[in-house]
């Protein structure tokens, strides 16, 4: 028998597969990074629970009714200005701060450029915001207030980090995240750490979310 | 003249044999990196918010999500308030139920690690987020994250 020359497989068509392949990859691949607001709620209150007696100075009161209007500290706001209201609130620095956990009296506010006036906040650890919001309020609006309120507070914490340490905060925790994944940088990590505690606990997030009117 | 002439008639193809090879390398990475949804969703894609503030969700593992927004099925009713556990419409009386049921699956020590995310309409009421939220608090599932695009900056 007359030994036949093997013929080559016909390639030409593969590269037409792979491509209805790749597109039905491309189609269905969705590249979307989880992000969001993230929030820690409180704990359930013990039933015999009483709540602590909170001046109203210290409180910063925003009202979201159901046409998804504001009312901030009674007054009627556009969404674009309750940054700069909610700054000037915590900033304020008008009285002293909370004890610290040892027992030691509360301190002066002595980073705070605000107008220490007497009927605004005491002391950024002092400052409370209230969020109550409509139950038919729409989430959109919700956010957004959210998201405005966390700015005031992100602003404050880049200036007060650039005034200490000369880095906006957002370096500041970027470079930590950073330590800390890198062994060897183990000798800063300790030291980021204190600043960036210092920070958040300078103007920490006191942002409450009280039960929406129906 | 004839000189000229000859040349253009010789136009060489292009050769297309390492065509496959860039395809396939294409292919390979969209295959890598595709996560396919698990649960389908019974409600219109909700259109998030956006906003500036964000944090990056991190361990997806421990992450379980609940979708509010418009039910696909027009008989389950319209309005943008309907909640999306697993893959059917419940009430957020079966949202405990569902963290419960999300919690046997992680080990217990990464318990208070997980997250929940809720990835709401932009339409829909504040009312139904709060009813979440406190069936969310019941069960002592206290991080949660309220998905959002993000924005641009301004």
């Amino acid at each position: 028998m007359a030994r036949r020359e093997n013929p080559e497989i016909n390639a030409g068509s593969m590269a037409d597969i792979a491509f209805l392949l790749l597109i039905f990859f491309l189609v269905t691949t969705t590249m979307n990074v989880d992000s969001g607001i993230s929030k820690k709620l409180s704990e359930k209150p013990p039933a015999d629970y009483v709540p602590p007696i909170i001046k109203e100075k210290n409180i910063f009161e925003v009202n979201i009714n159901r046409n998804n209007e504001l009312l901030v500290e009674d007054d009627r706001m556009d969404i674009k200005d309750l940054k700069e209201a909610a700054i000037k609130f915590i900033d304020n620095g008008g009285g002293t701060g909370n004890a610290g956990e040892d027992g030691s009296p509360g301190k002066e506010c002595d980073y705070c450029q605000g107008d220490k006036s007497e009927s605004s906040s005491d002391h950024p650890n002092k400052a409370i915001i209230s969020v109550q919001s409509d139950r038919g309020t729409e989430y959109g609006t919700y956010i957004q207030v959210q998201n405005e309120l966390l700015k005031a507070y992100t602003e404050l914490r880049n200036r007060l980090s650039q005034q200490k340490y000369q880095i906006t905060f957002d370096e500041l925790e970027k470079a930590y995240d950073e330590a800390k994944k890198n062994a060897g940088m183990k000798d800063r990590v300790e030291d980021l750490r204190v600043k960036v505690e210092f920070i958040k606990t300078a103007y920490p997030q006191i942002i409450s979310d009280a039960e929406p009117t129906s | 003249m004839s000189k000229f002439r000859k040349k253009k008639k010789g136009m060489p193809a292009v050769n297309t044999a390492a065509l496959p090879d860039i395809v396939f390398m294409l292919l390979f990475f969209f295959m890598v990196t595709t996560t396919m949804r698990e649960t389908d969703l019974r409600i219109e894609n909700p259109r998030l918010p956006s906003a500036t503030e964000i944090k990056k969700l991190e361990h997806k593992s421990l992450v379980c999500t609940i979708y509010v927004g418009k039910a696909k099925d027009e008989s389950k009713g319209s309005g943008y308030n309907k909640i999306q556990l697993n893959d059917k419409i419940a009430s957020a009386d079966q949202v405990p139920a569902f963290i419960i049921n999300a919690r046997t699956k992680v080990s217990e020590a990464e318990i208070p690690f997980m997250t929940t995310s809720i990835k709401a309409d932009k339409e829909s009421n504040v009312g139904t987020i709060t009813d979440i939220r406190l069936k969310l608090r019941d069960v002592n599932a206290l991080k949660i994250s309220y998905s959002t695009q993000k924005g641009s900056s301004n």
